[in-house]
């Protein structure tokens, strides 16, 4: 069924398609991070577009870091399945044996490890020389300021200070053997452009994105779901039943969920339009100081 | 402040297709610029305030930033919203271009907050190239400033139309409105030549919000609109679906044997199926089939639409071809006049190669002739051999092969490009095609009716380059000597090129400066090219420090016919050697621009040879080479050198 995308929708997912093409043409082995997230399905809803009737000549990557809730791994197993698409799954098995977690070694050691450092490694391994990632320039102040192209030094690191003019649609995609670029489609995207689109394409997502009764501790403010026996309860703490949704996905810890009605597409717009708070005000990793996100991209996060 | 912020935030975030049924005005894209300190990122940060688009935890975080960064006492710094790197945050500048996305009832923005630092300009230019409007701040005190004419230029270049005059900080002149009339009349006589479509002068005060969301009553002089109600209401697209059709093939999708599409954005015009389309390069014809798309096939596109097309015949299309109306055409040129905006610390080099970027074309290119500078201030031109960081110049260019393109004027898209540095792979410039030079399709190349193939023929020998590259000391001269006497001793046709023959000579107008050694391996270049359509096989002996040049000459000649002897011997034995006793003058400072003392020598990445390796000596690097020669079929193997011609 045709969708009816507005101008304003067009354009966005116009852009978004150039920017995969001129990847593929470019680069010798891309890559899309896959990270089951809304962005996450966006992006690949519109690779099936950018080269149909082929499919993306690309596989899907995903980091686990073996936090992520229950729903999200059978979510990702069923669209990579969807899509026919190869999706390779990388763990940092080093974490692993570590005994990295966010419950024993907190949110900035467990996202250090298992997310950057796992990223990195997967990148490495397979020698990606171009990754897809779904971030958005409206979610956070640096990401704001970065380019659609990203370069990236042979040790993953990016250099704010020192980026690539990127003028028109013209992207320098030349990089040296080791390097290698980020590259992010959804850069002009909104939080509520990304949700306009699933509504009007019928993109498929989680169904921890829609409120449902859910089990859950209140800490420090924060709705966690105790989404696995792994989460250790505090004293005189209880799981209950709450109807909550999420607004953003990441590792069930570290993610608080929100008191929603909110269980239809329609319904979360209107709560979306009516909200105060910002995305990420969820995620408790970026809570640590202004620049945190600005030091972990540094590092190489996504 | 908080509460009143969440009071006011519960209108929210609201998209213009809800409020009315009315098609809205389509997405603006614009910045803002000026110079530094005249409040750029904190009108932003006032906008998005009053709209109620800060987020509570984002005005929370706010609140604590101005505490630490602030630099407006007690009050919310609302540059801080912006201003989103470290380094930015805390010398209080903007260093690179921010992007936000606001929409009101009314309509979308996308608005780019861009630095006003002078070593920042290339930023600023980034932003402006994806913009169809500039808001562009001047401090009510202080009047247009170098900077603020720089950016006019800048925008008026790019091809923004319209400008918003705002004159910023009009409270601290008292709202004066004598004061604001000099400085629209000052910008009005200035921008006169930059061919703005409008120019809306406001006054606006960003920290206090004056004449920002709503009409002032401090101004009540000021008889125009307030700047938002005048962003929301402005028209600036130009219809690009009327312009003639052209469509960059970016990517050609072969699925399986029965489909065969070109994948791509439409840069202007529509296309429909039966369309008559010309691939702009190889003149070939033949007419749309289909308008893929995933949800099916399409009636008709239009600029803007990434879609992928078939056509009616099998023609020979790749990446970077460029599909037109047929009848009318784009230029096809191997030389242009453009305008380039430099945007790096390296000086532009006229004679060195660098890439070209446009559209999905990517062709090696030169500078031949920088015609002047612009003097951002006057307007005027300033004589120039060279553009430095954030310079403007007019230039022409030659690329390797022929492209399509359009003027700028006529096409954004098709008349745009990037240049990029060889070696160092970064964006060197943003160029604009001002128009194609004819002489490029006037001054046909003879055709000669003897070849160089039968040349070499004649000689049993196949033309190639010896190109010998290595600091001053390595042993160049020495080794390439060896080469030619073995093969001048073996009946072959050679000539040898090294400095003395070219420097006395043919370039003994040149020095040793960067500008100076790029145009001296230029000129060796040509001279080599012209010595193997002559079927000789040519020894060039030259430090030849830059990759880039060595890579000139490497395109100018036929593919295989260059080959790069790398004599890498080490510099402590260059300098130990120092036969002409050159590096005991550059060490004591006596002579300048030396290769490996004060100036850099950029090592090949991929030479064919690499000699004078552990300890390996002339005599036996010599006979390696002769027989690499051999090996590569260049000459006959009727006799084997031996390993060592010392033996």
């Amino acid at each position: 069924m045709k969708s009816i995308l507005s101008p304003h929708l067009l354009r966005l997912e116009a852009e978004a398609i150039f920017i995969m093409r001129e990847v593929v043409a470019e680069f010798e082995r891309p890559v899309m991070l896959y990270s089951i997230g809304k962005d996450s399905g966006v992006m690949l809803h519109i690779a099936q577009k950018a080269f149909f009737p082929a499919k993306p000549p690309f596989p899907l990557l995903h980091v686990d870091t073996t936090w992520k809730f229950q729903e999200m791994i059978a979510f990702r197993d069923q669209t990579a399945a969807r899509v026919g698409m190869e999706l390779l799954v990388h763990i940092n098995e080093d974490g692993v044996r570590r005994g990295v977690s966010p419950v024993a070694s907190g949110s900035s050691v467990h996202t250090q490890v298992m997310k950057t450092e796992g990223l990195r490694q997967a990148l490495d391994k397979w020698k990606f020389d171009a990754a897809f990632g779904g971030a958005r320039r409206d979610e956070e102040k640096s990401r704001a300021k970065e380019r659609i192209f990203s370069h990236r030094s042979t040790a993953h690191a990016w250099d704010p200070r020192n980026q690539r003019p990127e003028l028109w649609n013209i992207f320098n995609t030349r990089i040296k053997p080791g390097e290698s670029m980020r590259v992010f489609p959804l850069s002009n995207w909104t939080e509520i452009d990304v949700w306009d689109y699933i509504a009007a394409e019928e993109v498929p997502i989680v169904p921890l994105y829609l409120a449902k009764e859910r089990p859950v501790v209140e800490r420090g403010g924060a709705l966690i779901m105790v989404d696995d026996d792994r989460l250790p309860l505090l004293p005189g703490e209880t799981p209950r039943m709450e109807k909550v949704r999420f607004r953003t996905l990441g590792c069930y810890p570290l993610t608080g969920a929100m008191r929603s009605e909110a269980s239809t597409l329609p319904e979360i717009l209107a709560e979306m339009r009516a909200s105060t708070m910002s995305e990420r005000e969820g995620r408790l990793i970026d809570h640590d100081e202004s620049g945190s996100m600005e030091k972990k991209k540094r590092e190489g996060y996504f | 402040m908080l509460e009143s912020v969440a009071a006011a935030s519960s209108h929210g975030l609201s998209t213009p297709t809800e409020t009315s049924d009315a098609a809205p005005p389509p997405t603006l894209r614009l910045l803002t610029c000026g110079s530094v300190d005249d409040g750029k990122s904190t009108l932003i940060g006032r906008l998005l305030f009053e709209q109620s688009l800060i987020f509570d935890d984002h005005f929370a975080a706010l609140e604590r930033d101005s505490k630490r960064h602030g630099t407006t006492g007690d009050d919310i710094d609302f540059a801080l919203l912006v201003d989103g790197l470290e380094a930015e945050r805390e010398q209080g500048i903007t260093i690179d271009v921010a992007y936000r996305y606001v929409s009101t009832p009314r309509r979308a923005f996308i608005i780019a907050d861009t630095p006003g630092h002078e070593q920042y300009t290339r930023n600023m230019a980034t932003a402006a190239s994806s913009a169809s409007l500039a808001i562009l701040l001047v401090d009510a005190r202080k009047g247009l400033l170098t900077q603020t004419c720089r950016h006019a230029a800048i925008v008026s270049l790019i091809g923004i139309r319209h400008v918003v005059l705002a004159v910023n900080k009009i409270d601290l002149t008292g709202f004066d409105e004598a004061g604001f009339n000099k400085i629209v009349a000052d910008f009005k006589a200035f921008a006169a030549t930059l061919g703005f479509a409008s120019i809306t002068p406001i006054p606006i005060s960003a920290r206090h919000g004056d004449n920002v969301s709503e009409k002032s009553a401090n101004t009540p002089w000021h008889k125009g609109p307030a700047l938002l109600s005048f962003l929301e209401t402005v028209e600036v697209e130009e219809d690009q679906s009327a312009k003639p059709f052209r469509f960059p093939v970016q990517w050609v999708n072969r699925p399986h044997l029965d489909f065969r599409g070109f994948a791509g954005t439409i840069a202007s015009g529509t296309v429909r199926p039966g369309d008559e389309i010309v691939v702009a390069g190889s003149g070939k014809t033949s007419k749309v089939a289909r308008i893929v798309a995933a949800d099916g096939d399409l009636a008709s596109a239009g600029a803007g639409e990434a879609v992928t097309l078939t056509l009616a015949d099998e023609l020979d299309i790749a990446r970077g071809d460029l599909l037109s109306d047929a009848k009318s055409r784009p230029d096809v040129s191997d030389q242009f006049a453009a305008h380039l905006i430099w945007m790096s610390e390296d000086k532009l080099m006229p004679g060195r190669s660098y890439l070209l970027k446009s559209g999905a074309k990517t062709v090696p290119v030169t500078v031949t002739e920088l015609k002047h500078r612009i003097d951002v201030n006057t307007l005027g031109q300033l004589p120039a051999r060279t553009l430095s960081l954030n310079e403007v110049g007019v230039c022409n260019l030659a690329t390797a092969s022929p492209i399509a393109f359009d003027p700028y004027a006529d096409n954004h898209t098709t008349g745009s490009f990037i240049l990029i540095d060889r070696a160092t792979n970064a964006t060197a410039a943003a160029g604009l095609v001002s128009f194609g030079l004819r002489r490029a399709t006037n001054i046909h190349r003879h055709g000669l009716s003897i070849g160089k193939l039968d040349r070499a023929r004649l000689n049993n020998q196949k033309p190639a380059v010896l190109w010998f590259t290595g600091l001053s000391g390595s042993g160049k001269s020495t080794i390439s000597n060896l080469v030619e006497s073995w093969l001048f001793a073996h009946g072959l046709r050679t000539v040898l090129l090294d400095g003395d023959n070219i420097r006395h000579g043919l370039n003994k107008n040149l020095g040793f400066t960067e500008v100076d050694r790029v145009e001296n391996i230029r000129r060796v270049g040509e001279v080599a090219k012209l010595m193997t359509d002559a079927g000789l096989i040519v020894l060039c002996s030259f430090i030849s420090p830059f990759a880039a040049e060595r890579q000139l000459v490497r395109d100018l000649l036929d593919d295989g016919e260059f080959l790069e002897v790398f004599v890498d011997t080490p510099i402590e034995e260059c300098i130990a050697r120092d036969p002409k006793g050159l590096y005991k003058k550059a060490i004591a400072g006596e002579i300048k621009n030396f290769t490996g003392v004060d100036q850099r020598y950029e090592a090949p990445l991929n030479p064919e040879m690499i000699v004078a390796r552990d300890g390996q000596t002339p005599q036996q690097a010599a006979a390696a080479i002769v027989k690499e020669l051999i090996r590569r079929g260049f000459i006959d193997s009727f006799a084997d050198p031996g390993d060592d011609f010392s033996i």
